[in-house]
């Protein structure tokens, strides 16, 4: 496949893994990587890319089994290998970075020695100060000669990740596996990491697989990019090709699917919902949810083709589609300011975190508005206090000074004190959708309880109005019988939004509605959210730290750190020419597709 | 782009073990306290006369007179508490009430130490097998999972988890002197002499307790086991190439001790309360033989004073074994 | 909902739902069945089974089976009802420490700490030496032992629950604390509190037993299985059998209740992953 005579580092051939019960996992994947390359690997919950990956390591979870192909790391196999050759092939030649840094350090071992571990697990006797000071120096611990001896909880999360990459590095392996490695960080610490990648790439030639469902994030990184979908590879090609010229209709709806606000536009999500492991269809597994289906893509598998030397597509339509120019959904137009009184205005509001700790609170001195129809998104990192903001307004957390008032009135802390009309008005949707709903009740009955409570609907109108609002945020009627446990995220997450539309608010307050959910949900969801917001002229008090979100979906921007508010505006004056320097790093951070994609 | 080093400052103030000690130990303290005062309230304040349920069917008015006055019952509560808890601090455990009764004055200190010296030998040998015996067979388990010796101990666990003492008591004897004749059924020892004297006489008893005590430390030190071998950095240790024995020891184990030691307190605390039954079937004479004697005779100044004894050893067994916890936790040697 | 049966399914929850519904069948319906009186003598003492007993007679002559029959409801009965108000005092000592976020909490909670560093059997035996032997005490007492402990692991469920999506949009509705936590909170706290019940349950019947053994609980001539054992465990070598069959029993309910226990924590523990189904629309 590649011009250049080099041996791959990595070369899986027909792989295919299934659950012990059966159902494949992942199958026919075929592979390749070569020496200083870093290949991403690419797709959403239910594509098979975590498995594929550490099958790279020769490992599967428990109740997981290779079932077929080959898996050569460095020319060894590593499939049926038994523990003891195995074990010199992990850390030697193919190493690890998990995903949860916190969690994989272990928490009564100094960070020496772990690293000292994972020496000399391969150089019997090896390991010295000397080893353990030039392997932190390689991600840029060095400088603390003291810092060997700390403990993982003493290490913020952008450390204990460079500890992990550390580990995998010090055995000089020819190429590491990095398992969304930065998914839980801050976007200021991802992209740090994300350059200490490059630079470990750059410098010491090892090449990586990153798998992620973050294609902006891959985007940055990879010389090549594989996509993956219900266990198949969908696309295969150098990075530039994929994501500027993608071929097949699931990498096209990913890019478009990604919110970039270098080019605000209104997000278009994938219909449909994931295939996950045991029910692959036959034919085209993305067939069912595909724009350009045809009969032809139900009825036979569709195999993987080259259309230009070194990018591979499975499509059966692949020649006769041209996906690069398509029509694309205008950006929002930008709405003259209302003119309006304010809907809400919060005043030099103030709030501490519940333990009391004396120091920086939570939030402080924060004063803005929201006007009827518009929508404001509240933008930082985490402990930037935009989640408490949000809670103040809810009336889930008491403010420790500041008014905020609502249709000009000001409001008590606590909802418990708000008359009824305030709390109807005021909804909130919050981020965990396997959370959002009590377990033990039916979707209508989840519903039902604002209908009756702040509405006071007799018992038949409000079931009445049931099926109503779940076609409202586009889901059958009949799913109102269902118990949470059986809906997907995007699905739990619609029916919250239903639930604080059931009170028919003035002021939807969304907590980071989408982090949870995959890529193309998250679209969908946004659509779902703008649509809504039009129809109904809601206000919406939009949180998040994704800034192409922001593009898209808001009017007006916050940006909050560590509780202050740096600066605010109109969101295309603030992307555009940020006055502040922490929204100037913030913007310069986030991971965003190149130009040349959409 | 050079790194951020972001230190955490570990400020100079009175070391963390050293704070969580003296927090521990005010606690205890506290919790002794108000131990002494319940102990107290349920004895004296509760509705009756001591002296005329000890007296029992001599209870004469003249008789109850002399009893309470010896007993020092017609003083105000509040003096009584504070002369009990008093002489307490200074090993001075009070008068036996009935001996008060019977015209004598044995000192309950003198009536109970042989008694506890027995039965501190006797939870000593208990302790001296449960504890390593806990830790090897809870963690074998999880290491062999579904081989045999997984299922016989998960098996062994959970029947003799359900057993209470004196059932197993009783079945031991009916084996091993009944059927098999192998040791005796009772545990006499003679007053001053040691039950050392007589070591057959020593395993049922010390079995008997092992059996109910082991079952519950095992179950726990094997959830806990389970739990960290299912732990991310137990993982990522052996994706990145660390060898398994060592995997085993320094990762999972060291890490599923912690809370290991906190079940085993516990389990030495069910222990003391297993010596009272245990002693009980094999008439053993010791602290809980005393107590339970105490208790139906209604001696209300042995029953006091054994109850808190049997308090303090709860406490100390419950400090020592947190400070165990922090030593292998360095997290919690962390100001909080 | 259909989750609460599943226990049943693995083998070893069936085995012990049935053991225990076995013991509890004697235990509840014995008197009925039992052929003579319990307080009556009616063979020579710890004669061995014969037609008359079937599983010979005690120390002093009464039929072992009668006894046996009539043996298991004060143990389970004063067991029940302890763990009944156990209950009642724990959840909402636990309920209201775990929901309020306020001082209440630390409050209640260091009480409870002080009342758990209490060995169990010794408190219990305090309180017969001060108040006598009588139902109340036992039942009283067992669960005063019992409570703490409960109050620990329903707050700690609670606190949990407490901070999940459902519980606040309750919260954010303006709805009074009793109403979020009963709709809200408490059936979604059932499950490990139901875990522990089992345990709990059996530790009330074992305390309980183990008091009567002493003497110091219910007093002869009642007919309860501790007692049987006590009574009879001189003569083990006459009659075994007047010792070995109350064990058993015993035995077996405890045994059965756990195997229960573990099914129940199991089923329900698999039920609790949220799983992304196949569902109908994204």
């Amino acid at each position: 496949m590649s011009a250049v005579q080099t041996a791959p580092v990595i070369r899986v051939d027909d792989l295919s893994i299934r659950l012990q019960t059966g159902e494949p996992v992942v199958a026919g994947v075929s592979f390749e990587v070569l020496p200083g390359e870093i290949v991403g690997l690419v797709g959403e919950s239910g594509s098979g890319k975590t498995t594929t990956a550490l099958s790279l390591l020769g490992y599967t979870r428990p109740g997981v089994v290779i079932d077929g192909g080959t898996v050569e790391v460095g020319g060894e196999s590593v499939i049926d290998r038994d523990g003891r050759a195995l074990r010199g092939l992990r850390g030697k030649t193919v190493s690890y970075v998990p995903q949860d840094p916190g969690g994989a350090l272990n928490p009564s071992m100094r960070i020496g020695g772990a690293i000292m571990d994972v020496l000399r697990a391969h150089r019997a006797g090896a390991g010295s100060d000397e080893s353990i000071r030039s392997a932190l120096e390689r991600v840029e611990l060095g400088s603390d000669p003291r810092f060997a001896h700390r403990y993982p909880h003493q290490l913020s999360g952008g450390q204990q990740q460079r500890v992990t990459i550390a580990m995998a590095c010090v055995c000089d392996p020819p190429v590491a596996v990095l398992d969304e490695p930065t998914t839980g960080l801050d976007v200021l610490t991802q992209d740090r990491i994300l350059a200490e990648l490059r630079r470990l790439r750059d410098e010491d030639g090892m090449a990586m697989v990153y798998v992620t469902h973050d294609l902006a994030v891959v985007a940055q990184m990879a010389d090549r990019i594989i996509v993956m979908y219900a266990g198949r590879i969908v696309e295969n090609g150098p990075a530039a090709e994929v994501i500027e010229r993608p071929r097949h209709p699931y990498t096209r709806a990913l890019v478009e699917a990604i919110p970039d606000f270098r080019h605000p536009r209104a997000l278009r999500g994938i219909g449909g919902v994931s295939v996950g492991v045991g029910d692959w269809p036959d034919g085209c597994a993305f067939a069912p949810r595909c724009q350009h289906q045809q009969l032809r893509c139900h009825e036979a598998l569709p195999v993987l083709e080259e259309t230009v030397p070194g990018h591979h597509v499975r499509c059966m339509r692949w020649m006769e589609l041209d996906l690069h120019d398509r029509d694309l959904p205008v950006g929002r137009a930008s709405r003259a300011a209302a003119a309006a009184p304010p809907l809400l205005a919060v005043s030099g509001l103030e709030a501490r975190y519940r333990s009391n700790r004396s120091g920086h609170p939570a939030v402080a001195a924060v004063s803005f508005t929201v006007e009827p129809g518009r929508c404001v998104a509240l933008v930082g990192e985490s402990g930037s206090g935009k989640t408490t903001i949000g809670r103040c307004i809810a009336g889930l957390h008491v403010p420790a000074a500041g008014t905020i008032a609502f249709d000009g009135a000001a409001v008590a802390g606590h909802a418990r004190q708000r008359p009824l009309e305030v709390r109807r008005r005021i909804q909130i949707v919050f981020q965990n959708p396997f959370e959002s709903l009590n377990p033990r009740q039916r979707v209508r009955s989840s519903i039902v309880r604002p209908l009756r409570i702040l509405r006071r609907l007799s018992r038949a109108e409000a079931e009445r109005e049931v099926g109503e609002l779940l076609e409202r945020v586009q889901l059958p009627a009949r799913l109102g019988d269902r118990f949470p446990v059986e809906l997907s995220g995007g699905e739990r997450q619609r029916v919250a939004i239903a639930r604080a539309l059931a009170a028919q608010p003035d002021l939807l307050i969304c907590d980071e509605v989408t982090s949870a959910l995959d890529v193309s949900v998250q679209a969908a969801v946004l659509e779902l959210l703008q649509e809504l917001q039009r129809e109904l002229h809601l206000s919406m008090l939009f949180i998040t730290h994704n800034l192409g979100v922001v593009a898209c979906v808001a009017d007006t921007v916050l940006v909050l750190d560590q509780g202050r508010l740096c600066e605010t505006g109109a969101v295309g004056d603030v992307l555009a020419s940020p006055s502040h320097d922490y929204t100037r790093r913030l913007l310069a951070a986030a991971p965003c597709l190149p130009d040349g994609a959409v | 782009m050079t790194a951020v080093a972001e230190p955490r400052a570990v400020r100079r103030e009175t070391p963390p073990v050293l704070a969580f000690l003296g927090r521990r130990i005010l606690g205890g303290i506290l919790a002794l306290f108000v131990a002494s005062i319940v102990i107290f309230v349920a004895l004296n304040i509760l509705p009756g006369n001591p002296a005329s349920v000890i007296l029992g069917r001599n209870a004469t008015p003249a008789a109850e007179r002399v009893l309470t006055q010896r007993m020092h019952l017609d003083r105000p509560a509040t003096t009584r508490y504070a002369d009990w808890l008093g002489g307490f601090a200074h090993a001075d455990l009070g008068i036996s009430a009935v001996s008060l009764a019977q015209g004598q004055r044995t000192s309950v200190w003198q009536q109970i130490s042989g008694p506890l010296k027995n039965s501190a030998i006797l939870a000593a040998i208990a302790a001296l097998f449960m504890i390593p015996l806990s830790i090897g067979l809870g963690v074998i388990g999880p290491i062999f999972p579904g081989k045999p010796v997984d299922h016989m101990i998960s098996i062994f666990s959970l029947a003799a988890i359900a057993l209470p003492e004196f059932v197993t008591g009783s079945l031991l004897i009916g084996i091993f002197f009944v059927a098999l004749d192998w040791l005796p059924p009772v545990a006499l020892v003679p007053p001053g002499g040691s039950p050392l004297d007589n070591p057959s006489e020593l395993v049922l008893p010390v079995l008997t307790l092992l059996f109910a005590s082991l079952a519950a430390g095992v179950r726990m030190v094997r959830a806990g086991m389970t739990e960290v071998l299912q732990t991310e950095y137990v993982q990522t240790a052996r994706l990145n190439g660390v060898g398994e024995r060592r995997v085993l020891w320094r990762y999972a184990l060291r890490n599923a001790l912690a809370p290991s030691v906190q079940v085993l307190a516990q389990n030495l605390q069910w222990l003391i309360g297993g010596i009272i039954i245990t002693e009980n079937v094999f008439a053993y004479p010791g602290i809980g033989t005393e107590l339970v004697n105490a208790v139906q005779t209604r001696d209300v100044t042995v029953v006091q004073s054994v109850a808190m004894l049997i308090a303090v050893v709860y406490v100390v067994i419950n400090l020592l074994a947190d400070l165990v916890v922090m030593l292998l936790v360095p997290k919690l040697r962390e100001p909080a | 909902m259909r989750a609460r049966f599943r226990f049943l399914h693995s083998r070893s929850g069936a085995i012990g739902f049935g053991i225990v519904v076995f013991v509890l069948l004697v235990a509840i319906l014995g008197p009925y069945f039992a052929p003579h009186d319990p307080r009556a003598p009616v063979g020579l003492p710890l004669s061995g089974p014969s037609g008359k007993a079937p599983l010979g007679t005690d120390f002093l002559g009464r039929d072992v089976l009668s006894r046996l029959l009539y043996g298991g409801r004060s143990v389970i009965g004063f067991a029940a009802a302890a763990t009944v108000l156990a209950y009642a005092v724990g959840m909402s000592i636990g309920l209201a420490a775990g929901y309020s976020r306020s001082l209440i909490d630390p409050a209640l909670m260091r009480t409870v700490d002080v009342m758990l560093a209490f060995p169990p059997l010794l408190f219990l035996l305090v309180l017969i030496a001060g108040a006598g032997t009588s139902i109340a005490v036992l039942v009283i007492g067992v669960a005063a032992i019992q409570a703490p402990g409960i109050s620990r692991i329903v707050r700690t469920a609670t606190l949990e629950v407490s901070t999940r999506g459902y519980v606040e949009a309750g919260i954010a509705r303006g709805e009074r604390a009793f109403a979020v936590i009963g709709r809200e909170v408490l059936p979604n706290i059932l499950a490990p509190v139901l875990v522990d019940a089992g345990l709990r349950f059996t530790y009330s019947i074992l305390i309980i037993a183990s008091v009567n053994f002493l003497g110091l609980g219910l007093q002869p001539p009642n007919s309860d299985w501790a007692l049987m054992i006590s009574e009879n465990r001189t003569y083990i070598q006459l009659n075994p059998w007047a010792v070995l069959v109350p064990a058993a029993m015993i035995g077996l309910l405890t045994i059965g209740i756990n195997l229960t226990g573990d099914a129940i924590a199991r089923s329900l523990g698999r039920s609790y992953v949220p799983r992304t189904t196949r569902s109908v629309v994204g």
